[in-house]
């Protein structure tokens, strides 16, 4: 695509160390046989995203225009660039920045990345990476030989690979740490990456180290496997070691990491996760990439047994010499400051809104006379300009000791405290010192419809409103509210991290009035301190248009009825999830199109949504039909089953999980074939012929998994449950249910289309 | 030089008082899909509103993007070329800024900017969106002077203009022209 592409290689030849540089020529050659058909699109599609080469919406040359769906004609249609994906089509770069460790050269360069090959912006993801949008494939090997130019390697960033091990971004200069965890992050990166155990995954391995158990920097509960840092008398010495855990996740059912062991010395970290990713590639699942991830292997062996099973794999393991030559290498690793520790001086005139910017964006380290700035990004994103802006500053005040951020912002570290003022009047030039860092105002939402192939709605652009609102009620300076976490992701997956805010979203859509309208799940409950210590549950599901409102009523009340020092999530246990639904019921009713058109429209979009699917005044008026009816009974009860669980009835909360499913397979059957058995097994077989067996009730990209999640509650019925089981079936029956609502919508697309 | 200028970006000055409020360019750059108002291939909207200095609202675009950029807060219509054009520097230039200046035309009639936004079509901004094939150097600036100068003078009918390179050695290679005088509408 670039005229320039033919001479990068050359020019950087001798700057890209050799094995970064046969890699990158490797994934060229590839993307040369396949252009000539001569490796499979599915072959090829795994082999670019473990280059971090990823689809982008729309890639497959189709997109409803708010009209009709039209092909999009890009010149060079074949060959493919995987199933479905066309050539031409732009796509996404991910950017691995192992613990979000970045110099400032790094920064420039991304910066010239996003200018020349993107549209100017670059965005920080919820796992410390870089993406750019609208890349063109042809573009991506020389970008990766300007990155590798500078260290970066974009291996494994995507793909069912280890993704890029996170970190909190204070290690090493925290106060509450026990020890600090960055060098040892970064050696697990380097040493897993491209590593031979690691390349016959079912599924992605995330990985996170935290310093401290108590902080939320790491979310090291919600990781495949995390580390937290501990220290142990063994033998008359202290010795460094970690807790270990394995088997999280958010995606669509979130599941928290189980305790693997309590304390694991350093010299083990490595061979520990060796003998793990031996065990994943051993016994997890492979055909099914719905129950790939590790959290399902762990919660179908069992801790105990899964324990075993790493252990016998550990003492298995022939002795790798990088083990220790790396260990040797971690007291080496050392930040330092460029300038003598200061402090603030309280008698100096100070630049304006200074005093604001330093309590919310400053972090005090450990090491006395310096700190964390925080730099908030609206969205996660900055331009190419602030880039070159952040690498300035990270040179004249630091030693260029920046890191990304799991919600999505950079922070400088080791600022001496007399710099700040001079600092803050610099980020202030560039507009990136909004005082908002850790506050209300500092949502976070992963790509959502914006880019994202399973967006179903705009997560961004809810984010980029709710900011805006939320700024100009000054909810980031208002003591009772400001500390709350907003997390949104644009569907069920949690990219946005919904399950862990205090208050979360995540974008589904209804049938309503015969248009498909955009809607938001309202999460409430989930914990982001202790490492993301415990999920929210849905509440209901709000019109998009009409979230702004539903937060502004949830705080107020909040605010209004708290009690002395109650905190949200103790505040919403207290009043209980049935007065938090009764809270925004009013707000799910949705207008008539032709009373209030703006319903039916995403945020940040112009397009009626998917208005072309059904047909303009198809189903006009008020008209609502059985099978809506009996959805909305069914999330009823999903909705009481959560209420069950809070009172502890968990047999009974389960119990009525899967009422609520089967009742939303006999409402589908209805639909289609006219009735519906009553009796259980009767309704299960009924479901699995005419829907699953039939694919129709299969997500375009989840396939049949949300029909599993009925069967296996269908099977369990019966069986002992306890909270952690019962809470993942009210999640499961929650998401069978969304995907009930779009097999409806798809069947009356259908029949209205005969 | 080392090679050939190609990517020439090519951004139209918004006249003062600018608007501020973008969120009109959202339905135009969807409408403009719907209708194929461009040459290129357009694919999406992106919104960046939220940035400051930002690139504002872009129509994505398979050969290149539009959009209502806000870098350096200062607002103006950017045509960003991603394909080669074939042909001498005079000839990218001219199919840039014909391409930029019917956006701009076309903007300024749209309901949701009409008599709100006008541009200027003698102050412009000429990118090169490749560090390798245009480095931002003053010999990269005065190599292409005499073509950028030929260029100008015959599309606005003066050679009462000024030239002048702007931004850093790691920023692309910006060059800022202005008619020092009004003159007519080019040509």
């Amino acid at each position: 695509m670039k005229a320039s592409n033919p001479f990068w290689k050359d020019y950087l030849e001798g700057q890209m160390p050799p094995h970064l540089a046969a890699e990158i020529d490797a994934f060229e050659s590839d993307l040369a046989l396949r252009r000539q058909g001569k490796i499979d699109e599915r072959v090829f599609a795994e082999i670019r995203l473990r280059r971090g080469v990823y689809g982008q919406r729309y890639d497959s040359g189709q997109r409803h225009d708010g009209r009709t769906t039209r092909t999009l004609a890009y010149p060079d249609g074949k060959p493919t660039k995987g199933p479905n994906t066309v050539w031409d089509a732009p796509g996404m770069q991910r950017i691995k920045i192992p613990f979000g460790g970045l110099n400032a050269r790094q920064l420039e360069v991304i910066a010239e990345l996003a200018e020349e090959y993107a549209d100017g912006v670059a965005h920080v993801t919820t796992r410390q990476d870089f993406q750019l949008h609208f890349v063109h494939i042809d573009d991506t090997p020389t970008i990766m030989r300007r990155l590798a130019a500078v260290g970066i390697t974009t291996r494994e960033a995507c793909g069912n690979t280890i993704r890029n091990v996170t970190a909190c971004p204070l290690a090493g200069v925290c106060r509450d740490e026990t020890f600090d965890v960055t060098p040892y992050a970064k050696m697990t990166a380097y040493y897993l990456l491209g590593h031979p155990e690691c390349q016959d995954f079912g599924r992605k391995f995330k990985i996170a180290f935290s310093g401290c158990k108590e902080n939320p920097c790491a979310l090291v509960r919600m990781h495949d496997m995390g580390f937290i840092a501990a220290v142990r008398e063994l033998d008359g010495a202290l010795r460094r070691g970690f807790e270990v855990y394995v088997g999280g996740g958010l995606g669509t059912v979130p599941y928290q990491a189980k305790l693997f062991a309590e304390f694991l010395p350093v010299e083990e970290l490595l061979p520990l996760a060796v003998a793990v990713a031996r065990v994943y590639t051993k016994y997890g699942e492979k055909k099914n990439r719905n129950t790939a991830r590790i959290k399902f292997l762990v919660n179908k062996l069992g801790i105990e047994e899964f324990k075993r099973l790493v252990e016998e794999e550990r003492a298995r393991l022939e002795p790798d010499p990088r083990w220790e030559e790396m260990l040797r290498q971690i007291p080496a690793y050392q930040e330092a400051p460029l300038k003598d520790a200061g402090l603030v001086e309280i008698t100096a005139p100070r630049p304006a809104g200074f005093e604001r910017w330093y309590r919310r964006n400053v972090h005090r380290q450990r090491q006395s006379g310096y700190a964390v700035v925080t730099i908030a990004l609206p969205l996660g994103d900055i331009t190419a300009w602030q880039l070159r802006r952040v690498a300035d500053l990270a040179r004249k005040y630091t030693r260029e000791t920046v890191r990304t951020t799991v919600e999505q912002n950079l922070v400088l570290r080791w600022v001496s405290e007399a710099d700040l003022p001079a600092l803050y009047a610099e980020l202030e030039a560039a507009q990136l010192a909004e005082p908002v860092a850790g506050t209300i105002a500092d949502i976070v939402a992963c790509p959502g419809t914006d880019t994202c192939k399973l967006g179903i709605a705009s997560s961004r652009g809810l984010a980029a409103e709710l900011r805006k609102r939320l700024l100009a009620q000054g909810a980031h300076e208002n003591g009772g509210i400001s500390n709350l976490h907003i997390k949104i992701s644009g569907c069920f997956n949690s990219c946005g991290q919904h399950h862990v805010a205090d208050i979360g979203f995540y974008g589904v859509s209804r049938n309503k009035n015969g248009y498909t309208v955009p809607h938001f799940q309202l999460l409430v409950g989930g914990q982001w301190e202790e490492n993301a210590g415990a999920y929210g549950l849905a509440i209901g599901a709000v019109p998009a248009k009409r979230v702004p409102e539903a937060l502004e009523r949830i705080t107020r009340r909040y605010l209004n009825e708290r009690a002395f020092g109650e905190s949200f999530g103790a505040f919403i246990k207290r009043i209980g999830k049935a007065e938090c639904k009764k809270m925004i019921e009013d707000l799910t009713h949705v207008p008539p199109y032709e009373e209030d058109p703006s319903f039916y429209v995403d945020w940040s979009d112009a397009r009626v949504f998917t208005i072309g699917d059904l047909g303009v005044g198809e189903c006009a008026g008020e008209v609502v039909s059985p099978v809506d009816f009996q959805l909305a009974a069914c999330e009823r009860e999903a909705f009481e089953a959560q209420l069950l669980l809070e009172a502890g009835k968990v047999e009974r909360a389960a119990r009525a999980a899967y009422a609520a499913m089967m009742h939303g397979a006999q409402a589908l059957l209805r639909f289609k074939l006219g009735s519906s058995p009553e009796e259980p097994e009767a309704v299960y077989q009924q479901f699995r012929e005419h829907f699953y067996d039939t694919q129709l009730f299969f997500d375009p990209f989840a396939q049949g998994k949300f029909a599993h999640y009925y069967f296996a509650a269908h099977r369990r019925d019966g069986t002992a449950h306890d909270a952690e089981s019962a809470r993942q079936q009210i999640e499961e029956a929650q998401l069978f249910l969304e995907a009930a609502h779009s097999c409806y919508a798809r069947m009356l697309a259908a029949r209205a289309g005969k | 030089m080392p090679h050939e200028p190609e990517h020439v970006n090519l951004k139209i000055f918004a006249c003062e008082p600018a608007p501020r409020d973008l969120s009109g360019a959202i339905p135009v750059f969807h409408r403009w899909i719907q209708e194929s108002a461009a040459s290129e291939l357009l694919i999406d909207v992106a919104d960046y509103r939220h940035l400051a200095a930002g690139p504002g609202v872009i129509l994505v675009g398979f050969e290149a993007n539009y959009s209502l950029d806000l870098a350096e807060n200062r607002l103006g219509l950017l045509y960003n070329r991603k394909k080669p054009v074939l042909g001498p520097l005079a000839a990218k230039l001219r199919q840039a800024y014909e391409a930029a200046w019917s956006a701009c035309r076309r903007l300024e009639e749209e309901p949701e900017f009409r008599g709100a936004l006008r541009f200027n079509p003698h102050a412009c901004e000429v990118i090169f969106n490749d560090r390798l094939l245009v480095p931002n150097t003053p010999e990269t600036f005065e190599a292409l002077r005499g073509e950028l100068e030929a260029f100008f003078a015959g599309l606005w009918g003066s050679a009462d203009f000024q030239l002048e390179r702007a931004g850093e050695p790691r920023e692309r290679l910006r060059v800022r022209v202005a008619l020092q005088t009004a003159s007519p509408e080019p040509s």
